[in-house]
């Protein structure tokens, strides 16, 4: 054995240790949830108390009797995490503990988007200090794939079926960024598991701001998306590339930083490696969609100044 | 020292000399007196509670739910259709075992909409893990909170207590109120300071997931800890008699029950008419006695088993009907005496629904009813005429 490698294994053993998510969980092969949740714990450090929606996360990481975080937990009901992180906060103040712990609430699309945003939305506007973050895996998953507000226009999930008479999923993406600015919140960003060290800088940053931060983190599902495990990085990057997710950040409703389209992808590419876009090949008159989600992205590019 | 104050702010008075870390509450009548005091004094610097305005009364029980988890004293109030959108958080506060408080301004649940008072709404959660109380009076309503925390917070119990006064009856209604000296509330009911909680000092994972190997036994650990509140309910009334020198009763309060062989039962405010309505039937020579349930969860089968066994004929009263089966109360009464040697008749009644008025002759029409023959599920006070009838 040569010695270099011995001195990685030991090192891979210490980041074991340290992480805040610890092996032994139920997370599929090839989650981008677990990828993204991993960083953002792990950047933020053990100083945080955080929340969890019901959902993918809490299932496969806190089931009884095992828990897979080193950090202070709690899993309440689908659409309150940000309600019970407000709680939190609060409590913290009155027993005079603030400086104990930042605090995150976590939710994945569904939670967000859809049954949460009632809670969501009154934490930003009462101004607690929060760093809320979103896996978006664009649909609900741990139900079995089905439809929610973040599915992309014409994806097949098991409620937006693709049929003789359907494309698949009729809508496009609730812009949630936008709602959470729109509350005059200091902080929003979007992210990708394909660039851990922008996440991991935009955790950093988020920590530092005091009030509610919003981080809206696109993390592949290879089993609700159809695509092989081993593909996740090469499947949230070709998303970035094609223009379909963009990547930024917007301070105090202003937009300070895009991720910049290095080398632009067509959609194709990016479609053709997930199961929940084949129907966009086969049926006849498919290259007219194609042209539309082509033309979605074009303009998401235009919009954001990505090239 | 006494003073005539309507029943909310006796309950406001009450809840602040618990000293609640956190206060989070959505307005709704007839809850909003309540709020409105509780906010004036934490404005005002006389109460050092988060006060939290939320988005709904969802929010407002997912953020004392939170608040609970962190270690802090934690307070909300709502009523009606406020409690029902609460439903859900309500479950799993019970089942995270945090020792909350609400106080529920009973009120009829839509549709018709109606905001005036009976006992549907708190009806609606009885199967969900907290301990359910109802005050008869706004002194009790006010000394209840005070024990509400005490049951709660006990380590043996850590269960959620909610406090049921029927609203614009009580919450509107203006009393000569006993205030409670701070010193002594303090005395009574010591700081929050639960073993588990949400720090880093102590990183744990709350609210996990249970699968059918685990889920069983953590359900019959809260039948456990209701059942064993029971004890407590007696046990903190009588602390709380030592203290301030009142009494109310514990899991029921036994009412002119010697030699009694017609006993009406009902719980919350109408129990006050019901009282009179014997006083004046015991001054006639009839044996009426009232029978006032306080805690309806944990059910106080045993000590209602023991008034009730010498009667001849039982009279439940409730405002509340399960629809489709019978009056909630008056089941459970039944259930109680069930398979018992002694077995008196028992006549359930509906009364009261939606703030139709009780007055002291349709309890004497119900006890005349009760004690002729068996009246099963009927409605008190129904207008024929808005019913098909003549």
């Amino acid at each position: 054995m040569a010695k270099n490698e011995v001195t990685i294994e030991k090192k891979e053993k210490e980041e074991i240790v340290e992480s805040l998510l610890t092996p032994g969980h139920k997370a599929c092969t090839g989650c981008g949830l677990a990828l993204a949740a991993r960083t953002v714990m792990n950047t933020a450090g053990k100083d945080i108390i955080v929340t969890a929606a019901t959902g993918c996360l809490e299932v496969f990481s806190t089931s009884y009797p095992h828990s897979a975080w080193k950090m202070p937990w709690i899993h309440s009901l689908f659409e309150n995490s940000a309600a019970v992180a407000a709680g939190i906060e609060v409590a913290l103040k009155a027993l005079g503990r603030e400086k104990e712990a930042k605090i995150i609430a976590q939710g994945g699309d569904g939670a967000t988007a859809d049954i949460g945003i009632g809670c969501l939305s009154g934490m930003f506007e009462r101004g607690h200090n929060i760093l809320y973050v979103c896996y978006d895996n664009e649909a609900y998953m741990n139900t079995g794939v089905q439809r929610s507000g973040l599915t992309p226009f014409e994806a097949w999930t098991s409620t937006s079926p693709s049929g003789k008479v359907s494309w698949g999923n009729p809508t496009e993406k609730k812009n949630m960024p936008a709602i959470a600015a729109a509350h005059g919140i200091p902080y929003v960003a979007t992210a990708s598991v394909a660039y851990l060290k922008d996440l991991e800088k935009k955790v950093k940053k988020a920590l530092e701001i005091v009030g509610p931060k919003y981080l809206q983190i696109h993390a592949p599902c290879p089993l609700g998306w159809a695509h092989e495990p081993y593909d996740t990085i090469k499947v949230a990057k070709l998303a970035v590339q094609t223009g379909l997710i963009p990547i930024y950040e917007m301070e105090n409703g202003v937009i300070t930083s895009v991720r910049k389209i290095t080398k632009k992808a067509p959609v194709e590419e990016y479609l053709k490696l997930q199961g929940r876009f084949k129907h966009l090949f086969k049926k006849p008159g498919f290259e007219k969609e194609l042209e539309r989600i082509q033309a979605m992205a074009d303009a998401t590019i235009k919009k954001f100044n990505l090239m | 020292m006494k003073k005539v104050i309507e029943g909310s702010m006796a309950v406001a008075e009450a809840v602040k000399v618990c000293r609640p870390h956190v206060i989070s509450a959505y307005p709704i009548t007839p809850q909003t007196h309540i709020v409105e005091n509780l906010s004036q004094f934490v404005a005002d610097g006389d109460l050092k509670s988060q006060f939290v305005n939320v988005e709904s009364e969802f929010g407002a029980a997912s953020v004392i739910l939170g608040a609970s988890a962190t270690g802090a004293r934690a307070y909300s109030t709502t009523t009606s259709q406020g409690l029902l959108l609460m439903t859900e958080v309500l479950f799993n506060i019970a089942g995270l075992r945090f020792p909350v408080v609400i106080t529920c301004t009973n009120r009829a649940v839509s549709a018709p909409i109606n905001i005036w008072n009976d006992q549907q709404d708190v009806m609606t959660i009885r199967d969900s893990g907290w301990i359910l109380l109802f005050a008869e009076d706004n002194q009790e309503a006010a000394d209840m909170h005070l024990q509400a925390f005490k049951i709660g917070e006990h380590p043996e119990i850590m269960l959620p207590v909610m406090v049921n006064m029927d609203g614009f009856i009580l919450t509107h209604a203006f009393e000569p109120i006993e205030f409670i000296d701070q010193k002594m509330a303090d005395e009574f009911l010591p700081p929050y300071k639960p073993e588990l909680y949400l720090t880093t000092k102590n990183p744990l994972t709350f609210g996990i997931l249970a699968e059918p190997d685990w889920y069983m036994e953590t359900r019959y650990r809260l039948q456990k800890a209701i059942e064993a509140s029971s004890d407590m309910i007696e046990e903190v009334a009588d602390q709380f008699k030592k203290t301030f020198g009142r009494y109310q009763g514990g899991l029921v309060e036994k009412y002119r029950l010697d030699g009694a062989e017609t006993v009406i039962v009902s719980m919350g405010s109408v129990v006050g008419t019901i009282k009179e309505v014997a006083d004046e039937l015991r001054d006639k020579g009839k044996k009426v006695g009232v029978l006032k349930i306080r805690a309806f969860r944990p059910f106080p089968k045993e000590a209602i088993y023991d008034a009730l066994k010498n009667v001849k004929n039982v009279i439940v009263m409730e405002k509340a009907i399960s629809l489709g089966a019978t009056g909630i109360l008056y089941d459970e009464i039944k259930a109680a005496l069930y398979g018992k040697p002694s077995q008196p008749k028992i006549s359930g009644f509906i009364a009261g629904l939606g703030g139709r008025d009780i007055p002291k002759e349709s309890i004497m029409k119900v006890i005349e009813k009760g004690e002729a023959g068996i009246s099963d599920n009927v409605f008190v006070d129904l207008k024929e005429n808005l019913i098909g009838g003549k």
